[in-house]
């Protein structure tokens, strides 16, 4: 029942984490179930809390706050891209 | 090869001819060069450091190139980004796209360029006097891209 979470950028550096394997609580199936669990973990986590400005993929494609995360997932959060 | 990400540095005029090497149906090769500024909201810039998203900076890019392909017919499509630390005058980014005329191929090369700024997951620390900070998304990218869904934009 566990996760890869990656971090990115600017995130990366508020949360002074790049990965990390994760156990998936009991509750939590989504990507929007996901962050709002990791946002409650302490103070530097509210980075990812509602109301900022985070994106997230999940198995490297973008995903939404509804998509499922299952066993295995390579799921990742970051802020809004900057290329180009 | 349609889409490279590498720290590199490329030759331009090689990969605009390379577009229609051995394609004389080509007509028109639309390109953009993207490079890096020495100036960025009132401050001066030393450099830059890109970073990504390994595999998925890929996947997103190829996917790009194949929505451009189901839009317009398309005889080649090169995307090449780099990452890593780059300084003013630096080539960051080249799209290039060959087609039969110039409308097809302006208009992809635009497309693929506005989706690569919001959907590519790349992000810009940039080196200032005032110390390295991250740049913000810019709202104006999210409607260059959001434009193209309203099917107000055809060749």
């Amino acid at each position: 029942m566990t996760v890869k979470i990656l971090y990115f950028a600017s995130l990366k550096e508020v949360l002074g984490c790049t990965e990390e394997s994760f156990v998936l609580p009991s509750g939590v199936s989504t990507v929007g179930e996901l962050r709002s669990f990791l946002a409650d973990r302490g103070e530097k986590w509210k980075a990812l809390g509602e109301g900022r400005n985070v994106r997230a993929a999940r198995n490297q494609r973008m995903a939404a706050p509804a998509d499922p995360v299952l066993p295995g997932d390579e799921i990742a959060f970051f802020p809004p891209v900057t290329g180009g | 090869m349609t889409v490279s990400v590498q720290a590199e540095d490329f030759d331009v005029g090689a990969e605009i001819a390379a577009l229609s090497a051995g394609r004389n149906e080509v007509g028109a090769v639309a390109t953009f060069l993207g490079l890096v500024r020495d100036v960025s909201g009132g401050s001066s810039v030393g450099a830059m450091t890109l970073e990504h998203y390994p595999g998925m900076t890929e996947a997103s890019l190829e996917e790009i190139v194949v929505q451009a392909r189901a839009r317009w017919s398309l005889y080649a499509v090169r995307v090449i980004h780099r990452f890593g630390r780059l300084e003013p005058g630096d080539r960051i980014v080249f799209v290039g796209v060959a087609g039969a005329h110039r409308g097809e191929t302006f208009a992809a090369c635009e497309f693929i360029m506005d989706y690569l700024k919001t959907r590519a997951p790349f992000w810009k620390l940039e080196e200032t006097p005032e110390g390295a900070r991250w740049v913000d998304a810019r709202d104006s990218d999210d409607s260059a891209a959001a434009r193209w869904e309203q099917g107000g934009r055809q060749a």
